[in-house]
């Protein structure tokens, strides 16, 4: 393969330690290496700001998204960020694209490479509709991806930990990693699907899931500890009980302390708690809504064990999705909006409603400001990663403006102005004047991902490292970015370069190539003993139960083109 | 000889997965399980003559020709054609609706699925309302009452009431059919309303003002009923909408007879507020009784490549979506289209007599396993390989659920992924050269 090596990059590289210095960066075999040969395809960076490639690490991109598209022809034709939004014409390396909220897979390949995104993460997989996500998989292009599989309402899973039988449940977990090609585990409103199944929810982590004789406490603890025993590369990613709710942030900080003396079995997180904007609301109802960010920002500054994400609300159109089914119940009937639902038998519940942030309504505008706090008032950025749980809170085109709210205070307080007065008095957001770095984004955006996904070649540009690169058209060395935000959001709303597997794919903010990515997965291998005792009760949920035969549930190699299969071992 | 197990019956949208069939000397001589339609489709290469040879119409009469020279022809037909219609893809896998939806946007062609004649008013009541459903088997395992409404499953989707619904058993219906009342909503007293616990007879069309009608019983209005809605007296409606609120868990199952009927989509729009109101009481879905096996498949593949699940026009290079001006049988009565390409299922056998017309008087590329009515409008015709017998694919169940079709004999046709693969490649070397 051919040599690349880029000349007067300022780059900045938290992983490596290394804050805006002007350095070359040489790249062989879609890798970073020590130096090249002269033959080396030369870029000058001309000082511009170099980061590894952007890794969005809890966004929506693949199969309940299709949900999304497939009830908002409306949302295909809205392009209020253009070139990141709307319809746009094929070109001889580009197909057709759409779409805002949820814009057709090869608009979500295109459009996350012009930020300097070159790995995602889809957050929620149901093991039965797995090959869904596949499929859209392959159809995004560039981009490298990793998916979290679905563990909340899981029958198997729940009945094991009724029967007290872990080692059954870890053998069960790394089945239905391999079965669903997922990364890791992820819980969303744990038993809340399972009641879901009969118009209920359960209401914290001590109320019993309807005729399992389990609370979502002990699905918490014993899927993290299944998580340890696999020695899984991520730890347990939560979406909590009572998302959504006022008064919520107790229940946040109760899940969060539940997993304080969890094990882990490798160097990171215990727990990451996903879209906490979500989690951290205050008041007894929506009259006296108000900011929980505070209290969980303070349990957060004197924890050690958890990283969260943010899942900001960005004002505008955007289209919920999720697998916490009731919630989304809740949001149609408040809002009086369309619904869809789709509960999936044995394992999940999920639902897709389309909503709008208005910094006209008072709700809406303390949401916006929650997701800013948190950012703000976590005092270390390594526990903080960057989300606005696209598109949930707004879609991953609003990246760059939120990035522009976290480093400007100046330009906060002029949005902050135009709210309603009432929600002005029930945030923090006005008090607080931090700003975040280019470091700090560095680590929010792209290493912190490296570290809590256990991928050493991601998220850095330390030698060994995947040669993914973003360079953006701004002088880090003169450019102020606490003022000069519309310069700063210009330039992450389009790479001078984005560099995927050391491959040019977007030069000057347009695409120049699409080679197709790869899909991560994680293949835990327990001892076969355990797997086989495992299996004589799998076999019979599938003969009772499952409307689909054993034999045709596991995705098939033929939907993974390009694998990368990451293997462990049980401890 | 050999066995092949957990095969997939590619026939109905119920998508079995539960076959045998046995295969001796690349025939297939046994099939287990599959009702008389699936059974159909497995032997059916035995039984029906098949289309031999590619062929093209030479002085009114189809002759058989090369298949390079029928790539020929109809890439000129495709280049050459200022609007084409691309319309099927339904009986086929999701691999090759893929590649056509690459020739669509490549030709600049109109891209429309079978649901135009079917389910495509569900579609649009999803995207008023929504569609708040289930998988199969959450049904199979907790609906203690099932709707079938202007559907008839019985012949439709024979296995379907067995595998997933009243006679099935599951995890909270132990004890199946006797766990589970059934209600027939339909015009006519069909086979399946003859296995109901309650038939309730609609006047045509009617089916919007009955579903109002429920509507405010289950909402606490009973007292704006009129004595007799829709031909059923107000007690009737009472009774059922009764029979809704204190069920557990309900499924609307529901057929064309909801959505090609009076008020169309309006229809389906009212089903899915229904089920937002009756889950304030209890658990309740909706499911479409989806027909051609993989026309799920269709519209999941196209939204996402797309962004529209059919009606999609790309004449202006990207993706334009309006049904009633963009749909198949919109351009061909119309007369708006200059051509057109038909996959996977049979324009010729269930369109309107003007759109059959306006096709006979055009350019049809025809890509399927068997002749039939849309052969006799044909101009050029490709014999394909039947997917799920004879090629390997991606399939989607009616509920979402994609499934993968295995390749149980060999062929010496050429899958639809291959046909539309040579015909992208075509057209891109004939519109290079000119």
């Amino acid at each position: 393969m051919s040599e690349l090596l880029i000349k007067n990059a300022v780059v900045c590289d938290p992983l490596n330690n290394i804050n805006c210095e002007k350095m070359d960066l040489s790249v062989k075999d879609g890798k970073i290496v020590e130096s090249v040969s002269s033959a080396a395809k030369l870029i000058d960076a001309g000082g511009k700001l170099t980061m590894a490639g952007g890794f969005d690490g809890h966004t929506h991109c693949a199969g309940k998204i299709n949900v999304g598209r497939f009830m908002s022809p409306h949302d295909m034709r809205m392009n209020p960020i253009p070139g990141l939004s709307g319809k746009v014409a094929p070109t001889a390396t580009t197909r057709a694209q759409v779409g805002y909220n949820t814009p057709n897979t090869f608009a979500i390949g295109y459009r996350y490479s012009k930020l300097g995104y070159t790995t995602i993460t889809e957050a929620a997989i149901p093991i039965l509709a797995a090959r869904h996500t596949h499929e859209e998989f392959e159809s995004i292009p560039i981009l490298d991806k990793l998916g979290l599989t679905l563990f909340s309402s899981n029958w198997q899973v729940m009945e094991y930990i009724r029967d007290n039988e872990p080692d059954k449940l870890a053998a069960y977990v790394a089945w239905a990693l391999r079965s669903s090609r997922g990364y890791g585990i992820k819980i969303v409103n744990p038993g809340g699907g399972e009641a879901w199944g009969w118009a209920k929810n359960v209401s914290g982590l001590d109320d019993p899931v309807p005729n399992f004789d389990v609370t979502p406490a002990q699905i918490l603890l014993a899927l993290a500890e299944a998580n340890e025993k696999l020695n899984l590369p991520h730890s347990i990613h939560i979406h909590c009980n009572n998302l959504g709710k006022p008064g919520n942030y107790e229940t946040t900080i109760a899940s969060m302390k539940l997993l304080e003396n969890v094990k882990t079995s490798r160097d990171r997180q215990a727990v990451h708690v996903t879209h906490v904007q979500f989690n951290a609301y205050a008041g007894t109802g929506w009259r006296d809504f108000e900011t929980g960010a505070p209290m969980v920002a303070d349990y957060i500054n004197g924890a050690n064990h958890l990283t969260f994400d943010l899942g900001m609300a960005m004002f505008g159109p955007a289209m919920t999705m999720t697998a916490d089914g009731p919630l989304e119940y809740a949001n149609s009937r408040l809002l009086h909006a369309k619904w869809s639902n789709q509960d999936v038998e044995l394992e999940e519940a999920s639902g897709v409603v389309p909503v709008t942030y208005s910094s006209k309504n008072f709700v809406n505008a303390v949401q916006w400001a929650i997701g800013q706090e948190l950012a703000l008032l976590v005092k270390d950025p390594w526990k903080v990663m960057f989300t606005t749980d696209s598109p949930n809170g707004g879609t991953f085109v609003n990246y760059p403006e939120a990035y522009t709210l976290l480093m400007s205070a100046k330009k906060r307080a002029e949005i902050i102005e135009g709210l309603p007065e009432l929600a002005i008095g029930r945030m923090a957001l006005p008090g607080i004047d931090r700003e975040l770095d280019l470091y700090e984004l560095a680590i929010m955006t792209r290493a912190i991902q490296s570290k809590m996904y256990g991928m050493a070649t991601k998220g850095n540009l330390g030698v060994g490292a995947d040669a993914d690169i973003a360079i953006y058209d701004i002088n880090p060395d003169s450019i102020d970015t606490s003022v000069e935000h519309e310069a700063v959001k210009k330039a992450f709303s389009g790479t001078a370069y984005t560099i995927k597997s050391g491959e040019i794919i977007v030069k000057d903010g347009e695409i120049a190539a699409t080679p197709e990515g790869k899909t991560y997965w994680v293949n835990a291998t327990v001892p076969k003993a355990t797997e086989d005792a495992m299996m004589v009760n799998l076999v019979q949920k599938f003969k009772r139960y499952y409307s689909v035969n054993m034999a045709n549930y596991m995705v098939e190699d033929a939907y993974l083109p390009h694998p990368v299969e990451i293997k462990t071992e049980a401890i | 000889m050999a066995v092949i197990t957990d095969a997939i019956c590619s026939l109905c949208g119920s998508l079995c997965d539960d076959i045998t069939v046995t295969v001796e000397d690349n025939k297939i001589t046994s099939v287990e399980r599959a009702c008389i339609l699936g059974r159909n489709k497995f032997v059916g290469m035995f039984l029906h003559d098949r289309i031999e040879s590619p062929m093209i119409r030479k002085n009114g009469e189809l002759v058989d020709v090369s298949y390079e020279e029928a790539i020929e022809e109809a890439g000129k037909i495709l280049a050459n054609s200022k609007r084409t219609l691309s319309y099927g893809w339904c009986s086929t896998s999701c691999e090759a609706i893929s590649k056509a939806i690459q020739l669509a946007e490549e030709t600049k062609s109109l891209f429309d699925s079978t649901a135009n004649v079917c389910h495509g008013p569900s579609a649009l009541a999803v995207q008023e309302k929504g569609g708040p459903a289930a998988t199969l088997g959450v049904v199979k395992n907790r609906a203690d009452l099932m709707v079938f409404w202007g559907c008839n499953p019985a012949h439709a989707h024979p296995r379907h009431m067995s595998r997933y619904s009243p006679f099935s058993t599951g995890s909270f219906r132990q004890k199946g059919r006797k766990d589970t009342k059934m209600v027939v909503i339909d015009v006519r007293k069909t086979d399946t309303a003859k296995l109901a616990d309650k038939y309730v007879q609609l006047e045509p069309g009617t089916d919007y003002l009955y579903l109002s009608a429920i509507r405010s019983a289950v909402n606490g209005h009973e007292d704006v009923i009129p004595d007799k809605v829709a031909g059923v007296p107000k007690e009737d409606i009472i009774e059922v909408a009764n029979m809704l609120k204190d069920a557990k868990f309900s499924c609307i199952f529901y057929g064309m007879g909801v959505t090609q009927s009076r008020s169309k989509y309006k229809n389906g729009d009212m089903v899915s507020s229904l089920i937002s109101d009756l889950n304030q009481h209890s658990k309740s879905v909706m499911i479409g009784m989806r027909g051609h096996y993989n026309v799920t498949g269709f519209g999941q593949v196209a939204t996402w490549e797309t962004g529209f699940p059919m009606a999609i026009d790309f004449t202006r290079g990207t993706a334009y979506y309006n049904p009633g001006e963009t749909g198949a049988n919109d351009v061909l009565t119309r007369g708006d289209v200059d051509a057109a390409i038909i996959a996977a299922a049979d324009a010729g056998a269930h369109f309107p007599q003007d759109s059959i017309k306006y096709l006979a008087k055009i350019p049809v590329i025809q890509i399927d396993p068997y002749a039939n009515p849309t052969t006799e409008v044909a101009d050029v015709v490709f014999p394909a390989a039947v997917v799920g017998v004879e090629a390997e694919g991606t399939a989607y169940r009616m509920d979402g659920i994609s499934l993968r079709m295995k390749k149980l004999i060999d062929t010496k046709f050429k899958t639809d992924e291959e046909i539309t693969s040579d015909l992208i490649q075509k057209v891109r070397e004939i519109k290079r050269g000119a």
